[in-house]
């Protein structure tokens, strides 16, 4: 088992890898009642077009289907792990992203008893033809629950208009006529493929001995039997740096506007260190450009574009990224305006290396303060690993960024062609 | 079990200091609490107030301002917010700063955050008979935006509807941010002077948790922070709750895709009740977990609706079900939720059920307090509730329930209200 110990932040991270391949990570957190685990799929909704393992034929599945897995593999033949877990004390949960399928607990006794619950019922799938037909309808309300919130319609709203073929464009739930393509057989397909334990990350954080986390998940792994690890072949079509559309248009039942605006990222194929950095000087560059210190962030709200609801973030994976900014507004198209003035004015007017020094202090409190959270910790560093990068870094990273380098993600990333913007307007309108 | 630390009460003129020494957490987190009974015509105010409060100060005259300064606090956090509790508004103003020990400097965090909220609340911009205008201005359209966005998130308007019929006529009807129509007309002088009201006669509970050291903290609080003494706090006042003979039936229209059916129960125990920790599994049973009856038979067995859940307002005795469904399954989703509360009535309730009810909970409390913010807010319900209950009395309570006393908290359980958003010209 490997050690270290990261100074500053007063923490000690765990880690090995199993024979099968399987990445363990364990941070101890004295003091806590809690502990938290994640059992980490790299598959999400993205992953539609892929080999099956043991075949050498590429196969496309029906959108929605990795969300629906993840439903799915909470019920068993005897019931479903939800009553476990409950017996046991724990909350469990899961959820889908675009590109990672987490399964998850939290309890504050029980915990090796849950730890194994956990790993177990991720590896031992149990669909049948009537299990799924029955998800069907409780899915289908989940995607009608998103159809009626503007801000979920917002967010994908834009991201469709930034891609042409990208299979992020897709709602992660799929729509209520992709899921009715859902079989026992394609969700078996996708299990064998995305689930094998190489391909997985476990993650304990909380009120534990390292030690004996360690040889639990070792003995548990080793009274199962998996296939040696092959690399998965997943397939993404070209996508031009242009976004596919420059504006759109959605009428909902609300009274306030909603408007997002987003930047397409032309070459989002970094790893490691340097998507760290690109990723970490977005963050103090989006908060320089927007944040509530900021001369832009007082104008706006002065003019009346912007409340409390306006945000901005930047996402990047492997083959997709982009940045959005937006929020609650009474003109949309002014806010989309004035928006991208004020990126062009900071162009040319350069960077302020002040206020930058300011951001990473504030950069820094906000990562120790979320370091209180083992929520973020768990789901944080999973998602950094998976793109190579290292959770326990941030700090030290956001002390090596420049001015200049912020100067050339400015000039890389905000340019017209990759602009768009998405709106929410009042029906009766 | 390890105790859960209990907080250091400290009396002082004019407010009450609770302090909580722990080293769990990297930041010190100081939550200021100021309540007073829902007052009609004040709910909008205060609800503005709570906005401008975080506007500017007189050393800090604008939100600008105010964020360079957190910021160089290395991100500090600052937020004011408003929020019933049972039959009080409460105004929340609330900091989160690093812990000294983990920074590289030796800045003062703690300090200038406890001199920073003193300012917020002694000193916030005015010139003597108002507040300035151009932020009061700001904070209106934010406020109004704010109600709004009430409306645009149907989940949360199912609940302002649902509290509205339900709670007719009484205090607890009126939201916690106030009403659209009223916030205009409201003068910076007005604001103003009930400012001047509240920091004279409200209650104030302010909590301090993290790696602190009380002694200190305390004295710097009680140095940096001077009020008068509060002359008469007002009780939980009591509202006699009347059940009603007949369930009351509330459909609303609009042009949404999936239905949103909200139910209001009654009962007549609320947060202070010894039979509290009675509810608190019942309602786990019922519905405020993912082995509840709720869940099982709205969601896996009938496959209606993606949530199906149950929660209790502590401080005004009610027990609201929340679901999203299909418009054309409102009678059988309502038939099986009266089904399930039959079953709870009749005690139709297995061992197993309430077994792992009392572990959920259980471990829910202890989550809590791995949070400061939502520590402070278990702290805070006792207060309200004008009770003493710490943590560890809290679990054995719940830990002792037994399926007689669930009977009895049962029999105090009555519908009240059915709501029901539905699509447009849907039947």
């Amino acid at each position: 088992m490997n050690e270290s110990y990261y100074d500053q932040l007063k923490e000690t991270l765990y880690s090995e890898t199993l024979d099968n391949g399987l990445h363990v990570y364990i941070l101890p957190k004295e003091g806590f009642n809690k502990t938290y685990a994640t059992f980490t799929t790299k598959y999400g909704s993205v992953d539609n077009h892929f080999t099956p393992l043991g075949s050498d034929k590429p196969v496309k599945v029906p959108d929605g289907i990795a969300h629906f897995l993840e439903h799915k593999l909470f019920e068993k033949e005897d019931g479903d792990v939800f009553q476990d877990f409950s017996k046991q004390g724990a909350s469990a949960n899961a959820f889908t992203s675009f590109t990672r399928t987490a399964y998850l607990f939290s309890s504050t006794s029980n915990v090796k008893e849950n730890l194994k619950t956990l790993i177990d019922f991720v590896q031992a799938p149990y669909f049948t033809e009537k299990t799924v037909e029955k998800e069907k309808g409780i899915i289908g309300q989940e995607i009608e629950m998103y159809d009626d919130n503007p801000d979920w319609r917002v967010y994908f709203g834009v991201i469709e208009n930034m891609f042409h073929r990208h299979p992020v464009k897709i709602d992660i739930a799929g729509t209520i006529s992709s899921i009715a393509k859902i079989s026992k057989d394609s969700l078996y397909t996708c299990y064998e493929t995305f689930y094998h334990p190489s391909n997985m990350l476990l993650f304990v954080v909380g009120n534990v001995v390292p030690e004996e986390i360690i040889s639990l998940v070792k003995e548990n792994q080793s009274g199962k039997e998996f296939t040696p690890p092959e690399k998965i072949e997943r397939f993404f079509e070209e996508e031009p740096p242009e976004v596919a559309k420059k504006k759109s248009v959605i009428k909902m039942t609300v009274q306030t506007p909603k408007c997002m605006v987003g930047f397409k990222q032309a070459t989002p194929k970094r790893f490691g260190d340097e998507r760290l950095k690109y990723e970490l000087g977005m963050n103090l560059l989006l908060d320089y450009l927007f944040g509530q210190s900021s001369e832009n962030y007082e104008e706006l709200y002065t003019e009346g574009l912007i409340d409390q609801s306006f945000s901005f973030d930047y996402t990047e994976e492997t083959e997709f990224g982009f940045s959005l900014i937006g929020g609650e507004t009474s003109d949309p198209d002014r806010l989309t305006d004035r928006i991208f003035e004020m990126i062009e004015a900071t162009k040319s007017k350069g960077i302020d290396t002040e206020a930058i020094d300011r951001l990473k202090k504030k950069k820094m409190g906000s990562f120790l303060r979320s370091m209180n959270s083992p929520e973020y910790i768990a789901n944080q560093f999973t998602r950094f690993q998976f793109g190579d990068m290292n959770l326990f870094k941030v700090v030290e990273m956001y002390d090596k960024i420049t001015t200049e380098d912020l100067q050339n993600i400015l000039n890389d990333h905000f340019k017209e062609k990759a602009f768009t913007s998405c709106q929410i307007r009042p029906k009766n309108s | 079990m390890t105790k859960t630390k209990e907080p250091r009460i400290i009396p002082t003129e004019g407010y009450t200091l609770h302090l909580v020494e722990t080293e769990k957490y990297k930041t010190t987190t100081i939550s200021i609490q100021i309540k007073r009974k829902i007052e009609e015509e004040n709910v909008t105010k205060r609800s503005l107030l709570a906005q401008v409060l975080k506007s500017g100060t007189k050393s800090y005259p604008s939100s600008l301002h105010i964020h360079r300064l957190l910021e160089d606090m290395y991100g500090a956090g600052f937020v004011t917010s408003i929020a019933k509790k049972g039959d009080y508004q409460i105004i929340t103003i609330r900091m989160d700063v690093s812990n000294e020990k983990f920074l590289l400097d030796n800045t003062q965090l703690l300090e200038q955050s406890l001199d920073f909220l003193a300012e917020v609340l002694l000193y916030p911009l005015n010139d003597g008979t108002k507040f300035d205008e151009s932020n009061v201005k700001k904070e209106k359209r934010v406020l109004k935006q704010k109600i709004q966005s009430i409306y645009d998130d149907k989940m949360r308007f199912a609940n302002k509807r649902l509290v509205e019929e339900m709670f007719k006529g009484q205090s607890y009807a009126q939201h916690a941010f106030g009403k659209e129509e009223e916030v205009e007309s409201i003068t910076a002088e007005e604001l103003f002077d009930y400012y001047k009201d509240v920091i004279e006669k409200d209650e104030i509970d302010i909590y301090i948790i993290g790696d602190i050291n009380g002694e200190e903290v305390g004295r710097k609080v009680q140095s940096s922070l001077r009020l008068n003494e509060r002359i008469n706090t007002d009780e939980a006042p009591v509202q006699e709750v009347t059940a009603r003979h007949q369930e009351n039936v509330v459909f609303d229209e609009q042009d949404v895709k999936q239905g949103k059916l909200h139910i209001g129960y009654r009962t007549s125990i609320t947060f202070a009740d010894p039979e509290y920790y009675a509810i608190q599994v019942f309602n786990g049973i019922f519905g405020g977990f993912s082995h509840s009856k709720l869940f099982l038979n709205v969601r896996e067995k009938a496959s209606l609706a993606y949530y199906a859940v149950s929660r209790i307002e502590s401080h005004v005795g009610a027990l609201f079900v929340m679901s999203g469904i299909e418009f054309k399954n409102y009678e059988k989703a309502v038939s099986i939720i009266k089904e399930q509360m039959d079953h709870m009535k009749s005690g139709d309730i297995t061992d197993s059920e309430l077994s792992q009810t009392k572990e959920m909970i259980r471990n829910q409390l202890l989550e809590s307090v791995d949070n400061p913010n939502s520590w402070v807010d278990l702290l805070y319900h006792s207060r309200v509730a004008g009770i003493r209950r710490s943590i560890d009395e809290w679990i054995e309570g719940i830990q002792a329930v037994t399926m007689e006393d669930i009977r009895n908290v049962a029999d105090t359980v009555t519908l009240d209200t059915i709501y029901f958003l539905k699509g447009e010209g849907q039947k």
